[in-house]
């Protein structure tokens, strides 16, 4: 049970980063996704306000609002946490690697590949959802924040990968 | 309802009744003993039930109703056999017991049925059944979406009004709401007997009473109801009923239609194929007399064989003791709304009411309570219980659901109970 519940994420779900939607600024690039568990009826609401241009462009800030049990609730933190003032593929990148880890089957990254510490200095506080990654239906609930913010990336335009949309619910 | 005490089940019965179900003895999660509390959603199935199902494929696996083999008859024979325990369990006639592959489908053949009769399949005798704008479609605030997304979706597509009782708030329906939302203009009234979230058994004399009056088909969703207390469709009087096997200690993958015989009779049927037809050219068909005008294709044979088992099985415990066990188990499960920072979403006394009972935990999200739950040995439902509308009506997203059956021990409820606890500790919030 600690495993799953690290202190990191109960943490982070009794003071989350970014919550509370903030007013987009209409003159920057910015969007806005609605994501839900069907599941759970969990949801959020996530906006997204970018600067910046091209490969130069960055997220300037992430606010969201929405209900949902502490692991979506601290992963959406932790995501704030992660990606603002990051630009748009470093982000992508950081998206990637975290889904890489739900993967792990609560095993995490190997402790004999070279690339594995790069990935958790990447990740900081999300290696606290390791544990989420070996219960198959909380790991949902973990992505429910990145499914918003990819879905803001693809319908602004904003991402660097054009294609890097398609599943909205994962 | 029985609000008298008859006989329940002693020790030794219990304990006997739990030795047939083998999965009741694993442990989960390292090591604890199971605590299965998720019974709602699908109960666990007796040896008898299991055995019935390999003893099909073991000894007697063949088509039903049709070949003239030696195993094609015993097949047929166990298949129709089945239909007949079903039948009596629920106090109908076998002709009147339609396999399907679950309650949802069941209920989409009612309402693709109306479909068809709107677009004038079935002739004559299917135009009670045709709708029209103007007509009007009531269900309940309460229902499993099985039993509302079908409805809305025919009314959309023949325009009629959808409209619904509401639930008050101990979670029982508003049964004075009738006289108003029921009128002359309401073709179907589609109600659950009992709500697999607040647990509360509908008073179905006054929904088919008030459907009488203004001439309305009555359609019961008897998913929740059959497995855990004594019903008798025909003298409940409904029109229509639906249920599942696999609720009701019965395998999945099959499930009931049950229609008075005219209705059936009348109804267009909605699955086309094998099994189901008389006449075939290349333009036109006659169908068989139901209740194999229903079933096209091949059927969940083995299955509907378990089905019957768990049937004779359940008759042969008695409905009323099992009533009265999980009523018992209900005044149990109830004891959680007097804990503090606990909220019970339906009626606190366990009067016409089941064992299932979802709550909210102030200050945890329904899946970290059945998470910790689940630590614990505890198996429970958590989530919206697919009844969406009843959660939004009590302004939440998601509950957390413990619901029994006939297998279940104090002991379960007592462990649940504790590991609820556990669960406030945990999150910091007693």
């Amino acid at each position: 049970m600690e495993q799953l519940y690290q202190q990191v994420i109960l943490d982070h779900y009794k003071n989350p980063h970014g919550k509370g939607l903030a007013e987009l600024d209409a003159n920057q690039l910015g969007g806005e996704s609605h994501q839900v568990n069907p599941t759970c009826g969990d949801e959020v609401t996530m906006r997204v306000q970018f600067t910046g241009d091209g490969t130069q462009r960055t997220i300037s800030s992430v606010t969201w609002d929405g209900q949902g049990c502490s692991i979506s609730q601290a992963s959406i933190s932790v995501l704030v946490q992660l990606v603002e003032g990051q630009s748009v593929g470093d982000v992508e990148h950081v998206a990637d690697v975290f889904r890489q880890l739900m993967d792990t089957r609560g095993k995490g990254f190997p402790a004999d590949d070279e690339a594995t510490e790069s990935k958790e200095d990447l990740l900081d506080d999300a290696n606290a959802f390791t544990g989420v990654s070996k219960f198959p239906a909380r790991i949902k609930c973990a992505l429910l924040g990145w499914s918003a913010l990819r879905d803001t990336l693809a319908s602004t335009g904003a991402s660097a990968d054009a294609h890097a949309q398609g599943i909205k619910h994962c | 309802m029985n609000s008298t005490a008859p006989h329940t089940l002693s020790a030794n019965e219990l304990a006997a009744i739990r030795a047939d179900f083998p999965i009741l003895s694993r442990t989960v999660r390292d090591g604890k003993p199971l605590v299965y509390l998720d019974s709602g959603a699908t109960s666990q199935k007796p040896d008898p039930v299991l055995d019935a199902e390999q003893d099909f494929y073991l000894q007697r696996n063949a088509a039903v109703h049709r070949g003239a083999h030696h195993l094609a008859e015993e097949a047929t024979d166990a298949f129709e056999e089945a239909r007949h325990h079903v039948a009596r369990f629920v106090g109908a006639q076998p002709h009147d017991i339609v396999w399907t592959s679950g309650a949802t489908t069941a209920l989409n053949i009612i309402a693709y049925g109306m479909q068809n009769a709107t677009l004038g399949r079935g002739g004559d005798a299917a135009k009670r059944f045709a709708l029209a704008p103007g007509d009007e479609i009531v269900v309940t605030e309460m229902e499993h979406h099985a039993n509302l997304v079908p409805w809305q979706e025919l009314a959309h597509r023949t325009g009629a009004t959808l409209r619904w009782i509401s639930v008050d708030d101990s979670g029982r329906l508003r049964t004075e709401e009738l006289d108003t939302v029921v009128t002359q203009r309401t073709k179907v009234l589609a109600f659950t007997h009992a709500s697999n979230v607040t647990g509360a058994i509908t008073d179905v004399a006054a929904f088919v009473r008030r459907a009488k009056e203004v001439g309305a088909l009555t359609v019961l969703d008897a998913c929740q109801s059959v497995p855990h207390l004594p019903v008798n469709l025909t003298e409940l009087g409904v029109d229509f009923a639906v249920f599942s096997g696999h609720k009701m200690l019965g395998p999945t993958g099959v499930g009931v239609l049950y229609g008075r015989t005219e209705l059936l009779e009348a109804l267009p049927p909605v699955l086309l194929g094998g099994s189901m037809v008389e006449v075939v050219t290349m333009t036109d068909t006659t169908f068989m007399s139901p209740p194999q005008r229903f079933e096209a294709g091949t059927q969940p044979v083995a299955q509907a064989v378990a089905f019957g088992a768990a049937a004779q099985y359940l008759g042969e415990i008695g409905m009323d003791a099992v009533f009265a066990h999980e009523r018992d188990l209900t005044e149990r499960l109830l004891r959680i709304a007097d804990l503090p920072g606990i909220n019970v979403i339906g009626p606190l006394d366990a009067v016409d009411r089941l064992a299932v009972v979802s709550f909210t935990v102030d200050g945890v999200h329904a899946h970290d309570v059945g998470q910790v739950l689940d630590d614990y040995g505890v198996a429970v439902r958590v989530g919206h219980h697919c009844a969406q509308p009843l959660h939004r009506r009590f302004g939440i997203a998601s509950t957390t659901r413990a619901s029994a059956s006939v297998y279940t021990t104090e002991q379960d409820i007592d462990t649940f109970v504790e590991s609820l606890q556990q669960v406030q500790t945990f999150f910091q919030v007693n």
